[in-house]
Parts: structure tokens; C-alpha cells; sequence
């Protein structure tokens, strides 16, 4: 390890969200022309790390220090001028626009009071070339670029801030694997500039072919921070997890038997997944882990007809069935509660009663007034906090809302629900009304199947669970198996007795 | 790793300024074979120097236009500025050719007030640019209802000249007309407002978090377009002789020119287009015009052809959209 000045320290860090303490004394130090990998599960803290160093956010105590100077950015740009860089999952890019001027907008080359397109040009195919890359035209539009092309583009305007430091949130979760490749190549070109490379990512393989220093975040601490070589696959993995499965998970209601297979799917594929075989029996609950990316929610739009599957076959109670659409799904008997309540659950200025009949009204408008007869009932028993059905959702809390979406919902009397994040962002009580009305609805013989990030939910609600792993199920899992080997699955490295799981 | 080697195989996208020329060119072969039909030459210079006349007026306002759409904004104004702009140039010359640059000048630094007064109240009020614009030009309206009962001051001979001279089958108005969007095609290209106008309409963050003033290429693009209003309100009174307050909103012009815009594949959201794509929508709409007039097509089909025209032209451009979220397999079946 060299022990020359670190380029970037932070000391103490922390922060909060209307009181949630997120990143607690966090202290890291990034060294000039090393890889430095920030792991740890979803909600550790590691995003909010990133987005305080690259100035998005602000952090609320600790000091922060670049070439030996202290810092205190209130946004992004300040850092960047600095030469802290950050490449996003979302990329901060101009689709419509060429390569060159993404790569220098508002600081676009001047000559004579004109921009010079041409220098901008050049200076563009010079920082790619800098890069190793040549086979990216600065004049191309960067919405018809691929999207590791992208990313490159994205690396090459940190690069054109002479960035020192370059941190990356996850940056092969849209890459194929082929595209890994050339990441790592470039990768290795900004460590010979001497650029520091913060790398978050939650693929460990990549982790330790990369990282020269792994800090591991666990629910906003700082677990550990050493050199790469000390640590083995198991002993990170151990070290990202170690807690107990929490034991506000309520039990399978008396009486829940699993039953025939309500949804079957053979061999099912579209552009984002492929080779999906899958069996949901009636009043089982499926959970399925995966990491962000690995095309978890993309199987729950295709059974749901949002992205149709393309080849293979679904049938529902034995009748194969086509879903080409959301609203042939609903006719059938499947719902969907989407990741992102408020963009696709919820339509925010309107009353909970509207936003609770709005499937029924749309798909099934005969039955109406008997659901506006059952609505009241239905939010009492998932206990809403509301003033009363009048009230626009968006003034409700986060649980609340989820629970009109589920109200929604049941108002249809599906026979197979998807939940994708079922408790993404809501407080723990309604966690646990979420979990306890999943097993009543499997009570009822309903076949239920739960995409989460977070594996404590997986493992504590999952009468089986499915591991996706780029865009197909790498393996399928008892309820008892530990954190770690979901993880390990899911993240690519999993070794069973009977060998490598095909991937 | 030969990266060059994997990688997909790009679609190359037809640039939408080329397909505004091809469809101005298909849309000109099937006029001249219909005005062939009775007749009649479209190639005469006659006819030539109409559809080139037609163009001028119209073609000041949709470069303007071009500039605020980029922006993802809207200008519902123009009609009332070229109206008060026509009026304010034909009262201020009364007729003495002494006058002239006095005249252009009050008309052009008004319709730039105006100008500003949208582009601030789109940035800094927060207003979407249909509601501010649309309010500015009401208010312009009012003025011009209350103020002016009909036609009104008169403009010399010598300004006359601008709207009735050309050379050869070109119209001088026409000239004007190129030669403004020759400039405004390189302040988009070879400024940084330029830039950032294409920027700020693009997306609002990126441009943001890229450390752009998203203001001021707003508001430079609403004060760029009440000015080439104010023009296209000089060149009627050159022609009409007098100014009117009527002359805009009969011309249609706000609606008109936002359809020449799309017509020429600026994106209504902002961020993608082109001057010339604006001009080439421009000249389909001045061919269809000279067309429909020499054939004598009743007015009702007229505008039931301008109207499939717009349409047909947005839905090809829609079908282009770039794919959000990019396929990991292939649609048919994987070879294993």
C-alpha cells in the first residue's frame, strides 16, 4: 500500500433525513491512482456517501478534504471544478446531442467570441483516445450510442475536468458483460493518470478484480476499511450482512395451504429477460432477490403485459393465456403494485376513493358501485389513516399511500398479485400490515409473488425464492438459506455442492 | 478486447432535416404534376416568385419560433407583436422616407421589450411558455383593439420597395428572410447560447447540474423571436403601405409557425432540431398554398390539407423516438 497523501479525505460524515440518521461518523480516504470499492447492501448508506463527496447533497457534520484543502460543496459543479467527478446510474447526458458537446457543455471552447466546434471536436477524440477509445465518434449523437458508449462519454467529461477523483455508482449494472470489459480498460488507463476511483458496486467478482481498498458500509457505519488482499468473498459478504433476520414477520395464517399452480410460464423471454420458467401456486408467496438491474422488475411488466414476453407461454389456472396488455392482465385476475408508487401507482391530486376504484372503473366498470360499497371496508381493514375517503392521496404518508395502491388493487379480486418493493420507503407498522395482508391473501388461495431489495423481507416472507441474475433466474432458493448465499447468487458468485450454478 | 467488434450493429437515423427536404421534394414533383394537370407551369417564374413571397413572412416568424421551441418553451405572442410592430413603423414613418430607421427601430426595440417581458416571466416567474405568452399577447391585443380602429400611419415609397422588389424571381423580402436564418443557424452553432439553448430544452437538470444559467438562453431565444415577429410585422406594412392592427391574427401566424416548426422536425418538447428543418416546413406549407390556389381548392380542403399534413408529419417523427431503455436480449428467440 503506498502511503502517499490521499487526494480525498472525508472524516466523520454524517447525515440525516427528516431525522433518520443514514451515514454515522463514515471516514474514508481515497489514494491518488488506486480503485477504492465502497460495498455494502441497498440502504447502507453508500449512495448518500457518493452524492455528499460529488456535492449533491450536504453533509450535516464532518470534514471533508480534497488535495489537502478543506471543502464544503453546496453543488455539484464546485466539485467538479475541483476535480471530483461522479458518473451516476442516471446519466447526466443531452440525448439529442453529440459526444463533443455533452462532453463540454457550458464550458464549451472559444475562438475569436465563437464556439470552436472543430477544437471541441479534437479535444473530445483526444480524451477518448486518452481512454483507449476509438471507435466513438465525437460527432455522434449520444442517443444513438450504446449504453456503456455512454458511460464512456460520461467518464470522458469528468476526464475533461482534469478530474482527480472519479466516482461510479454501480457502473456495469446496465452493461453487458461483454461491455464489463472495456470499463475495466479504462478503469486501468485513469489509474495510470493517477485518478482515484471511488467504485460502488454490489458484484463483488468485479470488486476484487479491481479494488486496491474495500470499505464495507452496513446500515451507515463503517464496518471495515483495508486493503483488497486481506479479505475473501465470504469474509466481505459476511461482513456486508451479519445482522439477524428482524422477527416482525408475521406467520403463514392458520389454514394457508399451497395449492395448484395458478401461474405457470414456460420458457418465457422479451428484450430484457429471457428464459423464465416459473410456477406460482396458489396461496404461496414467491419471493425474488436480485440486484438492481438484474431484470427483476422487468419479469413482474412482463407477466403483468406492461412489456409483453415475446416467446414462451403463460397459462393461469391451466388455460394458456396471452397478456399483451395491462389491462388483459387485470381481465385475467393479475395486479400489479409498482416500485414507484407515486409515478405509477397513485394519481396524487385525486381522492383515496378515486384512486382506490380507479382499476375497477377502467377494467371491470359494472362492478363499480358494489366495489364503492366495499372500498370503506377494505381501507378500515388495512387501516388507512385518512380524512376519510374525500382526501387527495398525496397528503397522506408513504404507508398510507402504499395502502390505497394495494386497496386499489383488491378492489379487482385478483387471483395473482405481483408486488415489486412492497415496502420500499413506508415506516415500520406499515411494513408489518403489508406482510400480514400478503398472508391473508395467500390464505384465500391467491398466488403471490414478492420482488424486494431487501433480503430480510425476502427471507422472512418467501415460501420459495428466485435469485435473477442478468435478466434470468440463477438460481432458486429454500427459505431457509442464509443472506449470504442469496447474495452470493445474485451477485454471480454463488458455489452450491454440485458446482458453479449456471449463470 | 476488440471492443469495435461486439459491438451491436448501429441504426443510422435518418437526419430529420433530410426527411423535411425529401417530403419538400415529393411534396413539389406532385404539385407541379397537379398544376401540369390544368395547365398551368409551377416552374414559371410567376409562380416561383409567389411561393418565394409566401415563404418570407411566415419564414421570419418560424425561425424565432424555432429558437423559443428548441428552448422547450412557446411563443402565442407573434401575432399581436407583428401587428403592433406594423403599426408602430407606418405611424412613426408617416410617410417621410426621413424617417425610416426611426420607424424600424421603435417597432424592433418594442417587439424586444416584449420579448424580454416573456422570456422573464417564463424564467423567473416559472409560468409554462404557452400561459405567458398567451397572456402578453392578450394584453398586446387589448391594446390593439382599444387603440386602433383600423389601418393606421402610412410608410414611404421608398420602404414600400423592400416588400414589392426582388431579384429575378428572389424577392428581397425573401433574401431578408434567408439571410436571418443564415444567422441564427450559426449563432445556434458557433455560440454558447447557442448551445445552451439546445441545452435547457433538452433536459433542465443536465443543463443545471452542468453549471448553465438556464435562464438566459430562455430568455435570449423569447427576445430573438419577438424580434423576427417585429420584422415579419415591418415587411406587412411594406407591403400593405399602412399599418393594421388585424394584419398578424388574420395571418394565423402563432399557430401557423409552431406548425412549421414541428413540420420541419424540431421536437414541440425541445432540445432537437433545426433552423433549416423549420425553413424546409415553411416551404411545404408556401408550395401547398400556391398549389391549392392555382387549382382553386375550396377553403374548407385547404385547411382539412394542412391539417392531415401536420399530422402525418408529427407521427413519422414520433415513430423515431429513441428507445429509453435498452434491450439485454434480443427479441426472438436466443440461440443457446
Amino acid at each position: 500500500m503506498t502511503t502517499t497523501a490521499p487526494v480525498l479525505s472525508a472524516r466523520g460524515i454524517e447525515k440525516g433525513f427528516f431525522g433518520v440518521t443514514v451515514l454515522k461518523g463514515i471516514d474514508i480516504d481515497l489514494q491518488p491512482g488506486t480503485v477504492h470499492g465502497l460495498v455494502g447492501e441497498n440502504g447502507a448508506g453508500k449512495s448518500t456517501l457518493m452524492k455528499i463527496i460529488a456535492g449533491v447533497y450536504t453533509r450535516d457534520a464532518g470534514t471533508l478534504a480534497v488535495g489537502g484543502t478543506e471543502k464544503s460543496y453546496t453543488h455539484p459543479l464546485q466539485a467538479m471544478r475541483d476535480g471530483v467527478a461522479t458518473v451516476f446510474q442516471e446519466f447526466n447526458l443531452l440525448p439529442e446531442r453529440s459526444v463533443a458537446e455533452n462532453v463540454f457543455l457550458g464550458r464549451e471552447p472559444r475562438r475569436y467570441g465563437f464556439v470552436d466546434t472543430k477544437g471541441m471536436t479534437r479535444r473530445t477524440s483526444e480524451l477518448l483516445a486518452e481512454l483507449g477509445i476509438d471507435f466513438i465518434d465525437p460527432t455522434a449523437s449520444v442517443g444513438s450510442l450504446t449504453v456503456a458508449e455512454q458511460q464512456v462519454v460520461e467518464i470522458t467529461k469528468a476526464l475533461s475536468f482534469d478530474a482527480k477523483v472519479i466516482s461510479m455508482d454501480e457502473p456495469t449494472a446496465a452493461l453487458a458483460d461483454h461491455e464489463v470489459e472495456l470499463l475495466y480498460g479504462i478503469i486501468e488507463r485513469l489509474k495510470q493518470r493517477g485518478v482515484a476511483i471511488l467504485y460502488v458496486s454490489h458484484r463483488l467478482k468485479e470488486i476484487f478484480d479491481l479494488c486496491d481498498t474495500i470499505t464495507v458500509l452496513k446500515d451507515g457505519a463503517l464496518v471495515s476499511s483495508g486493503p483488497a488482499s486481506d479479505l475473501t468473498t465470504d469474509e466481505l459478504v459476511r461482513r456486508m450482512v451479519g445482522r439477524s433476520i428482524s422477527t416482525f414477520f408475521p406467520p403463514a395464517v392458520e389454514g394457508t395451504a399451497v395449492g395448484d399452480v395458478r401461474l405457470a410460464v414456460r420458457g418465457g423471454g422479451n428484450a430484457h429477460i429471457d428464459g423464465i420458467d416459473l410456477d406460482l401456486r396458489a396461496g404461496e408467496i414467491v419471493g425474488v432477490a436480485g440486484l438492481q438491474g438484474s431484470g427483476r422488475t422487468e419479469l413482474a411488466e412482463a407477466l403483468f403485459g406492461a412489456a409483453p414476453l415475446t416467446r414462451g407461454s403463460i397459462a393461469l389456472d391451466g388455460d394458456t393465456v396471452t397478456v399483451p396488455s395491462p389491462r388483459r392482465a387485470v381481465k385475467q385476475g393479475i395486479a400489479l403494485i409498482t416500485e414507484d408508487r407515486k409515478a405509477q401507482g397513485l394519481a396524487l391530486n385525486q381522492s383515496v376513493l378515486d384512486n382506490a376504484l380507479l382499476v375497477v372503473r377502467a377494467v371491470f366498470p359494472g362492478r363499480t358501485g358494489a366495489a364503492r360499497q366495499a372500498v370503506p371496508g377494505v381501507l378500515t381493514s388495512l387501516e388507512v389513516s385518512s380524512r376519510g375517503t374525500g382526501q387527495e392521496v398525496q397528503f397522506l404518508s408513504g404507508g398510507n399511500q402504499q395502502k390505497v395502491v394495494l386497496a386499489k388493487w383488491l378492489a379487482t379480486k385478483p387471483r395473482v398479485v405481483l408486488l415489486d418493493e412492497p415496502t420500499r420507503g413506508i415506516d415500520v407498522g406499515a411494513k408489518v400490515a403489508v406482510y400480514q395482508l400478503m398472508r391473508d391473501l395467500a390464505k384465500e388461495g391467491v398466488a403471490i409473488l414478492m420482488i424486494s431489495s431487501e433480503l430480510p423481507e425476502v427471507l422472512g416472507m418467501s415460501d420459495r425464492i428466485l435469485v435473477m441474475h442478468d435478466g434470468r433466474v440463477a438460481a432458486e432458493l429454500e427459505p431457509g438459506v442464509s443472506e449470504e448465499t442469496v447474495l452470493a447468487a445474485a451477485t454471480g458468485t454463488l458455489r452450491s455442492s454440485g458446482g458453479e450454478v449456471a449463470l | 478486447m476488440s471492443t469495435a467488434a461486439v459491438r451491436p450493429r448501429r441504426r443510422v437515423p435518418l437526419d430529420s432535416t433530410l426527411i423535411v427536404y425529401i417530403a419538400l421534394i415529393g411534396v413539389i414533383a406532385i404539385g407541379a404534376i397537379l398544376v401540369a394537370s390544368v395547365g398551368r407551369n409551377f416552374f414559371s417564374e410567376g409562380n416561383i416568385r409567389d411561393i418565394l413571397t409566401g415563404m418570407s413572412v411566415l419564414g421570419l416568424v418560424a425561425v424565432g419560433q424555432t429558437l423559443v421551441i428548441l428552448t422547450g418553451s412557446l411563443d402565442l405572442s407573434v401575432p399581436y407583436v407583428i401587428s403592433l410592430s406594423s403599426l408602430l413603423a407606418a405611424e412613426t414613418m408617416k410617410g417621410y422616407s426621413g424617417n425610416i430607421i426611426q420607424g424600424v427601430l421603435i417597432a424592433l426595440g418594442i417587439a424586444a421589450v416584449i420579448g424580454l417581458a416573456n422570456g422573464l416571466i417564463v424564467t423567473k416567474l416559472k409560468v409554462n411558455g404557452f400561459i405567458a405568452t398567451l397572456g402578453i399577447g392578450l394584453i398586446v391585443k387589448g391594446y390593439l383593439d382599444t387603440f386602433y380602429k383600423g389601418s393606421s400611419g402610412s410608410v414611404p415609397a421608398e420602404f414600400q420597395y423592400i416588400g414589392a422588389t426582388g431579384i429575378g424571381p428572389v424577392p428581397i423580402s425573401t433574401i431578408i428572410m434567408l439571410a436571418l436564418a443564415t444567422l441564427v443557424f450559426l449563432f445556434l452553432r458557433r455560440t454558447r447560447t447557442g448551445h445552451h439553448i439546445y441545452a435547457v430544452g433538452g433536459s433542465l437538470d443536465v443543463a443545471r447540474l452542468s453549471g448553465l444559467r438556464t435562464a438566459q438562453p430562455i430568455i435570449v431565444a423569447h427576445v430573438i423571436c419577438s424580434v423576427t415577429a417585429g420584422m415579419a410585422g415591418l415587411l406587412l406594412a411594406s407591403r400593405l403601405g399602412v399599418g393594421s392592427p388585424t394584419v398578424g391574427s388574420q395571418g394565423g401566424y402563432d399557430l401557423l409557425s409552431i406548425a412549421a416548426v414541428v413540420l420541419g422536425g424540431t421536437l414541440l418538447a425541445g432540445g432537437r432540431g433545426s433552423i433549416w428543418g423549420t425553413i424546409g416546413g415553411v416551404a411545404i406549407f408556401a408550395v401547398l398554398n400556391s398549389v391549392m390556389s392555382v387549382m382553386q381548392v375550396n377553403p374548407f380542403l385547404k385547411d382539412v390539407v394542412r391539417g392531415v399534413v401536420i399530422v402525418v408529419a408529427v407521427a413519422v417523427y414520433t415513430g423515431r423516438v429513441i428507445e429509453q431503455r435498452r434491450a439485454r436480449y434480443g427479441t426472438k428467440e436466443v440461440a443457446k
